[in-house]
């Protein structure tokens, strides 16, 4: 497959596409963990919901 | 399951759960199948293999306008039916709105220079486009200002649904007024005027990214719930610090009073 003469701009743009969406899948993964230890860390020091469950219900 | 049952963000943690694997798994599939067509696809007559930018660009351009038109559905979720999750669903699909208009504008660019000789030019389409960039920054700095979730919500709404003006413009700025980008060619009265080659491959991505926008806002919804949830027991927490120093200082004083006596 042959690109062309502007063979660096088709790359960049599906270069660039390609490092964005990474980006947000590890922010969106990255956030979950800091979200779900945050919680563990919450129910461990003994701080439950209202409900009585664990602050890990469903998580 | 009705959409009642799903108001309650535990239900939705659950759900969510369960059917973000396979919508994952969708995603890269279809992913893959439409990179493959796309790098099939033949030469423009026109525009030689530039034309392959099409397949990411056109995508990210659709969805640009798609997510704030879903922030829009969840703004009125939020202001008239006060739907539990709808300002959960508008605060974590503005990210990725703004990565997808963000990408819109550059591989645009990136095209503009060899076929128009500019990488940019202030024009109807890609100005209204730069603005629903910024509105999506402005937007997500409103969220991070206002400590309160549920009164930054209603801030949030309004901005969202003024906002949306902004999308009628963009659809219509390449018929209303005279910009170097070319005017609608699949979305139009009449039927697309791209051939199948291209047709095939540009929709398979288009449906590839609007899996991978669902994929990725359920996920950041459930981070979105979680966060909400640490925040009330973090505040729950510091409750029952304050009462039970109160309580502490309380007695103390009443000890310190009854020795006096």
């Amino acid at each position: 497959m042959s690109l062309g003469p502007y063979a660096s701009f088709i790359v960049t743009s599906y270069a660039a596409a390609a490092l964005v969406i990474v980006i947000l899948i590890g922010w969106i993964v990255l956030d979950y963990r800091n979200q779900t230890r945050r919680l563990r860390e919450l129910d461990r020091s003994g701080v439950t919901r209202r409900s009585g469950r664990s602050a890990m219900d469903a998580s | 399951m009705s959409l009642i049952d799903l108001a309650n963000p535990t239900r939705f943690l659950a759900l969510t759960a369960r059917v973000l694997p396979w919508l994952a798994g969708a995603t890269v599939i279809l992913l893959a199948i439409g990179l493959y067509q796309s790098a099939l696809a033949p030469d423009d007559y026109q525009q030689g293999a530039t034309v392959k930018i099409m397949f990411i660009h056109v995508p990210n351009a659709w969805l640009s306008m798609f997510v704030w038109g879903v922030m829009s559905i969840a703004s009125l979720g939020t202001l008239v039916w006060r739907h539990p999750l709808a300002d959960v669903a508008a605060k974590a699909a503005a990210p990725i709105g703004a990565s997808f208009t963000f990408l819109a504008l550059l591989t645009g660019s990136l095209w503009g220079r060899p076929m128009w000789g500019t990488y940019w030019e202030w024009d109807a389409r890609l100005t209204s486009v730069l603005i629903l960039f910024l509105m999506y920054l402005g937007l997500m700095a409103l969220w991070r200002a206002v400590d309160d979730p549920s009164r930054a919500a209603r801030a949030a709404a309004v901005l969202t649904l003024v906002g949306a003006i902004n999308l009628p413009i963009i659809k219509f700025s390449v018929d209303w007024w005279n910009t170097l980008h070319q005017p609608a060619s699949v979305m139009r009265m009449g039927g697309s005027t791209l051939d199948k080659s291209f047709l095939i491959p540009l929709l398979l991505m288009a449906i590839a990214f609007t899996l991978l926008f669902v994929t990725l806002h359920l996920a950041a919804m459930r981070n979105e719930i979680l966060r909400r949830r640490v925040r009330s027991l973090q505040m729950m927490q510091a409750s029952r610090v304050a009462f039970s120093s109160e309580v502490g200082t309380g007695s103390r004083q009443e000890n310190a009073s009854t020795g006096a006596a």
